[in-house]
């Protein structure tokens, strides 16, 4: 992944970045120290937390949750809290994280510990895929120059935890760090607190701990300079698909999907766009003036989710790539609720008869029914991702649903795949 | 009375919708479809049974939320 330094940039977070494995200096000169006081008061927490409600930053891992709702959360459940900085990931389609990581690892960890003496926790496990090493061994050294800072810095740790889709999902999360399967937990009331073990454990995404690091230096009122009023700020976006330059960009949020993408050079005809991961949402080409923030996304039915704008050219089979990212993702389930073990290979056969086959009205409608039938069946969304997934196709696509029923299986159909999977055989996670 | 279903526990076992059908439905791998959480008060005695009778322990009788919960703390 490279980084696209064109506009419509906003530079924030990736300001003043001089290659991987940027050190303390490169960074301290490029934002200055973080103010921190050698004492910690009650009062000056509360002011942390105050800047980041006022900010109105919302979490930047898929769910845009307001980040100051768990931070208070954490605070009152009382001392002993755990962080967890999730940097897993999992969506095959986004770097972004991957990217802070490694060439601003310590705009991160300022966020971090900032957040940790904030909320009062002691302990911060930097979360990362196990197959990330280099990134694991540039967090290491990162780490140690900080021990050169002039406060007092809660315990930091990284962990290397399997990589797999769901293994970000914040309960999968900590049943990972506390040593169990990293499969999600059934949550029946999620304003419940999450726990590591006995300890109250606070998971927030890479990029939202970055944007604290910076709202704590400059001020809400800075941050609330750009961006959507719903989600201020910037946000990174990860571009793929038919481009010329995909990669990481920095971008208000708010901005026009066309003026984004525009960016990376898209090809000319571009058909649609997948946005927010691989468990998002289609936005068909004729919809792309529709601004990259919550609501603007809202009206077309999409969701910010992890930044991801996945583009397909119009050659391509819009059927036939949603056939392979949600075959991919049915091999993603973590295999414990019935719903997404059997639900999901089904809908990707179905799927399979509509991008290949001649399907008949009833091999859609029972493709319709199934997805019905898995959303919201699961202990995590992820089900609910890939109806969501298949649905959009369905109507985005419907052009070519049309023909293919006619005619079978279009042109596009037999191109080689413009949506990259993991070729890893899936993971089945599930304790025995 | 609420019918709660943990579906990572859930192997689909099918006591419930036997012995519930009013409220549990199956779907067509045979796993439980919660038609109607709350239960009338009538068919709580066959909401128990039904929850005593799920192997895995997946189906629990929890009281009414006094407010709906938001998202995650």
């Amino acid at each position: 992944m490279t980084i696209l330094d064109v506009r419509p940039s906003t530079t924030r977070l990736l300001y003043g970045l001089a290659g991987a494995g940027a050190d303390l200096t490169t960074h301290l000169a490029a934002h200055g120290p973080l103010p921190v006081p050698s004492q910690l008061s009650p009062r000056w927490q509360e002011a942390v937390l105050y800047e980041v409600e006022s900010s109105g930053l919302t979490g930047r891992g898929g769910a845009g949750f307001p980040a100051y709702r768990k931070m208070r959360a954490a605070r009152r459940s009382g001392p002993g809290a755990v962080l967890l900085v999730n940097a897993m990931e999992g969506e095959p389609a986004s770097g972004k994280d991957d990217y802070l990581l490694s060439f601003a690892p310590h705009l991160v960890l300022d966020g971090a510990e900032l957040v940790a003496m904030a909320v009062g926790a002691a302990r911060v496990v930097i979360c990362v895929p196990a197959e990330r090493r280099a990134q694991i061994a540039g967090l290491q050294r990162a780490l140690g120059q900080r021990l050169s800072l002039p406060y007092e810095r809660p315990n930091c740790e990284v962990k290397a935890l399997p990589g797999h889709y769901v293994g970000g999902e914040e309960s999968a999360l900590i049943a990972a760090v506390a040593g169990k399967a990293s499969v999600p937990q059934f949550r029946p009331d999620k304003s419940v607190g999450l726990r590591l073990g006995r300890q109250p454990a606070l998971v927030h995404n890479a990029e939202t701990l970055a944007h604290v690091a910076l709202i704590w230096r400059h001020g809400a009122h800075w941050f609330r300079q750009v961006g959507a009023p719903e989600a201020p700020g910037t946000s990174l976006v990860t571009i793929s698909g038919a481009v010329r330059h995909p990669g990481i960009l920095e971008v208000a949020t708010g901005l026009p999907l066309h003026d984004i993408i525009a960016a990376a050079r898209p090809v000319p005809d571009v058909q649609a766009v997948l946005v927010g991961g691989y468990g998002g949402t289609w936005v068909s080409a004729r919809n792309l003036s529709a601004p990259f923030g919550p609501q603007g996304l809202k009206a077309v039915g999409a969701a910010m989710g992890a930044g991801v704008l996945f583009v397909l050219p119009s050659a391509s089979c819009g059927l036939s790539e949603t056939e392979r990212i949600a075959r991919y993702l049915a091999g993603e389930s973590a295999g414990q609720c019935g719903p997404c073990l059997f639900g999901l290979p089904a809908i990707a056969d179905d799927l399979a008869l509509v991008a290949r086959g001649q399907p008949q009205p009833k091999d859609l409608e029972r493709l319709r029914a199934r997805c019905g039938l898995v959303a919201g069946r699961g202990a995590c969304g992820h089900p609910d991702g890939v109806a969501r997934l298949v649905k959009s196709a369905l109507a985005v696509f419907d052009a070519d649903v049309a023909y293919h029923m006619q005619h079978g299986p279009c042109p596009g159909s037999r191109l080689p795949a413009t949506a990259r999977v993991p070729s890893r055989a899936s993971r089945k996670v599930k304790a025995a | 009375m609420r019918l709660q279903l943990d579906p990572s526990s859930c192997d689909g076992f099918g006591f419930c919708m036997g012995l519930l059908g009013e409220l549990v439905a199956g779907d067509e791998w045979g796993f439980p479809i919660i038609k109607e959480a709350n239960v009338p008060a009538e068919l709580e005695s066959y909401a128990r049974q039904a929850v005593k009778a799920c192997p895995r322990k997946a189906l629990q009788l929890v009281p009414e939320r006094a407010c709906a919960g938001g998202r995650p703390t």
